[in-house]
């Protein structure tokens, strides 16, 4: 009988030979639940200081900026709003871009994960949805029709210029007897991203002035974002990622492979559509209202696996803090670095995210999706 | 399924299993010498390369023919022999027979180059952006027009010196014990995002007409291409394309994972190495000549494998695509907006993603997919 037990039980129980298997059993569960026990409340407490990364990097990013006004007035200026210039440059700057800048980077967080999750390809990032080019082409047309020459005029082409690219893309990667398999999609993506990146290209050719907006535009950039254009696309962004987070456990049983998940009983077709639709609200919100910031949503989900591993219930809020830092602290970076002027956050998030990745990835064995 | 390539891995693999049933049926095999050397001949494969070259032969002479001063084919063929008037002469020998031999051969290098990539990454979205090799050329290329100012083979010297010194880079950052296909894959993306910011930073600082010159470069042009560009591009071909075909069955093996490919017999480190400076250098002839013409390298092996069913990856095959498609391609660029002539690349993304669009649409039509 004890011929059959388990060496790994053996092992460790090998003084109490004589123990009934029900006890070591019993034993072996006990010590596994309390494992499994340290891992949550370890991976809680990171959340929390993630969390609290996070709201030191929003206070940062209210009190520093190019013009040099003391603690104190921003303090004031935040409570006690009295109309002087202090106050406009807190409220009517620094707020709307901190804001925007967590919402934002949160939602290109969670984009990438949900898009690395669904088509289990490490190098899948929200655009293969088409979703950045939809939303260039749309703002390119909408300049070179309209002659639009703000962020907050062409925020809603931006947006339904990425829904529309990544439902046309959805639909022609879904469809079929085998559904939206992850090729299929990436493939359908990669087409209909390469159509309109084609237009986009035909027209700054022809129109220079179309040209020199979309230059700034494609950067990704959080200058220049009001208030109001905040107003207009949290509500898209606020969905997108509650929905996110409600689909881990959906994505951890898909992880397991197609087959498999089926047979346990899954709605593949579901969970694939959900995770599309929120994808498609997130990164086209986050599109419309920054520009195209492709890196974060790519790299941030590597990161979060390999501190939490793939189990998509604590990698996607992970990805959704770590993206969010990442962003305002590069917005942050972009304010106070350069002598004059600003750098863009789409160029500091790469220039400063993209070493500290590469660090990661040579040092660590990277979970594989 | 265990000889379905390793193409699928990480995929769907239901696709594959009911295209290799359809594909049971044996192929005729052609014996040599007594047997000794034997060439397996796919009737499929064989008419569908059949038909790739001849159309790009037509493509071919279309594009001596036609333009603001159109010949007649008959003359065509009889200057490019050196008889006819001398008008004649000098537009087909000295103005669009250069051209067209340039478009057909970078078109060829970037198909087989592309086909490489997708194979030793074993990602469909495998292209030459992994290694960081076009990001790499872009970025030399852009620096060498808005920072010094260069000329056009100066611009073309930065493009391989940036390209050359990026593949190396990632190679390096992503050696350690050996190079993982995984790790590679990640540092490219990396280094790709660091490289792109620093080209989108030095468009917004740029001068508008400069940061158009780059811009078409960018995008890819063969516009006025001299006869030493096109012996460049010849010649790169006439060395590289050799190497690369004779790899082929090595890296057919490989597909279905290293171990497997070693316990065969391949010498899996120095295939993998060879492989991808071979498909380095044709990449990099082509964007010295061309500039980094979208597109291409990522559609024609897909292309060509749903065209001729095969299983694995088709070297041959992803040449003859390419070329055909980027043959095409200059002639629309040239034609459509006459007498505005547009950069190439503009018409490669949206002939091949139209392409691609089609081809994933019929498959869902007829049930295929």
């Amino acid at each position: 009988m004890s011929l059959e037990r388990p060496s790994a039980v053996a092992g460790t129980e090998g003084a109490d030979q004589a123990a009934p298997d029900s006890v070591v059993a019993a034993h072996a569960l006990d010590r596994r639940t309390r494992a499994a026990a340290r891992t949550h409340l370890l991976r809680a407490g990171g959340l929390l200081a993630l969390l609290a990364a996070l709201l030191f990097c929003a206070v940062l990013s209210i009190a520093v900026g190019a013009k040099d006004i003391p603690l104190p007035v921003v303090w004031n200026a935040v409570w006690n709003p009295d109309g002087g210039y202090d106050t406009s440059v807190v409220w009517e700057l620094r707020m709307p871009r901190t804001v925007l800048g967590v919402f934002v980077g949160a939602a290109l967080g969670l984009a990438g994960a949900l898009m690395q999750g669904l088509t289990r390809n490490p190098i899948a990032e929200p655009g293969i949805l088409g979703v950045n080019s939809g939303a260039a082409a749309a703002v390119v047309v909408a300049i070179f029709v309209f002659g639009l020459t703000s962020p907050t005029a062409y925020v809603w082409f931006g947006f339904v210029g990425a829904a529309v690219a990544a439902v046309l893309v959805y639909a022609l990667g879904s469809r079929g007897r085998t559904g939206a398999t992850p090729v299929r999609l990436a493939l359908a993506g990669t087409a209909v991203a390469a159509v309109l990146q084609g237009l986009v290209y035909g027209i700054t050719v022809i129109d220079e002035f179309v040209f020199d907006q979309i230059r700034f535009w494609q950067v990704g950039s959080l200058v220049g974002r009001d208030l109001e254009l905040f107003l207009r696309i949290w509500p898209f962004l606020a969905v997108g990622i509650v929905l996110a987070l409600a689909l881990g456990p959906a994505l951890n049983t898909i992880a397991l492979g197609e087959d498999l998940a089926a047979a346990l009983g899954a709605h593949i077709n579901r969970t694939r559509t959900l995770v599309a639709l929120a994808i498609v609200l997130l990164c086209g919100g986050a599109t419309a209202a920054a520009g195209p910031i492709w890196f974060v949503g790519l790299i941030v989900p590597h990161v979060a696996r390999s501190m939490v591993g793939p189990d998509q219930r604590w990698m996607l809020p992970y990805s959704a803090l770590l993206a969010a830092i990442l962003l305002t602290g590069a917005d942050i970076v972009g304010r106070v670095l350069p002598a004059t002027g600003e750098l863009e956050v789409g160029i500091i998030t790469a220039l400063v995210g993209a070493p500290v990745f590469i660090m990661l990835v040579r040092r660590r064995r990277m979970a594989q999706l | 399924m265990t000889l379905t390539p390793a193409r699928a891995r990480g995929a769907d693999g239901t696709a594959d299993t009911a295209g290799a049933a359809r594909r049971a049926r044996p192929a005729p095999v052609l014996r040599l010498a007594g047997g000794r050397v034997s060439v397996l001949v796919r009737p499929r494969t064989a008419a569908v390369y059949t038909g790739l070259l001849a159309a790009t032969a037509a493509v071919f002479a279309v594009s001596l023919a036609v333009g603001d001063y159109s010949i007649a084919l008959d003359r065509v063929l009889w200057a490019l022999v050196g008889y006819g008037e001398r008008l004649d002469l000098f537009f087909v020998r000295d103005v669009r027979l250069p051209r067209a031999l340039a478009a057909v051969l970078v078109g060829a290098a970037l198909g087989i180059a592309g086909a490489v990539f997708q194979s030793l990454s074993r990602n469909p979205l495998g292209s030459p952006d992994i290694i960081g090799f076009t990001g790499g050329a872009s970025a030399g290329a852009v620096a060498t027009i808005l920072v010094l100012g260069g000329t056009t083979l100066q611009v073309s010297l930065g493009a391989i010196v940036g390209g050359v010194a990026t593949a190396g880079l990632v190679y390096l950052l992503a050696l350690k014990r050996g190079v993982q296909g995984y790790r590679l894959v990640l540092v490219g993306i990396g280094i790709n995002a660091m490289l792109l910011a620093v080209r989108d930073y030095l468009m917004t600082r740029a001068e508008l007409t400069e940061a158009m010159t780059a811009q078409v470069w960018m995008i890819g042009s063969i516009n006025g291409t001299a006869w030493g560009q096109a012996l460049t591009i010849a010649a790169s071909c006439a060395v590289l394309m050799p190497v690369v075909l004779l790899l082929g069955r090595r890296l057919r093996l490989m597909e279905m994972g290293d171990s497997t490919a070693q316990a065969l017999g391949v010498p899996v480190g120095r295939t993998q190495v060879m492989a991808l400076l071979a498909a380095s250098a044709l990449t990099g002839a082509a964007i010295a000549v061309a500039g980094p013409i979208a597109f291409i390298a990522l559609a024609a092996p897909q292309l060509v494998r749903r065209l001729a069913r095969t299983s694995g990856t088709a070297l041959m095959g992803a040449a003859l695509m390419g070329a055909l498609l980027l043959a095409a391609a200059d002639l629309v660029a040239q034609r459509a907006l006459a007498p505005t002539q547009l950069p190439v690349g503009v018409v490669t993304a949206v002939i091949g993603g139209g392409y691609l669009v089609w081809v994933l649409y019929r498959e869902w039509r007829t049930g295929n997919a």
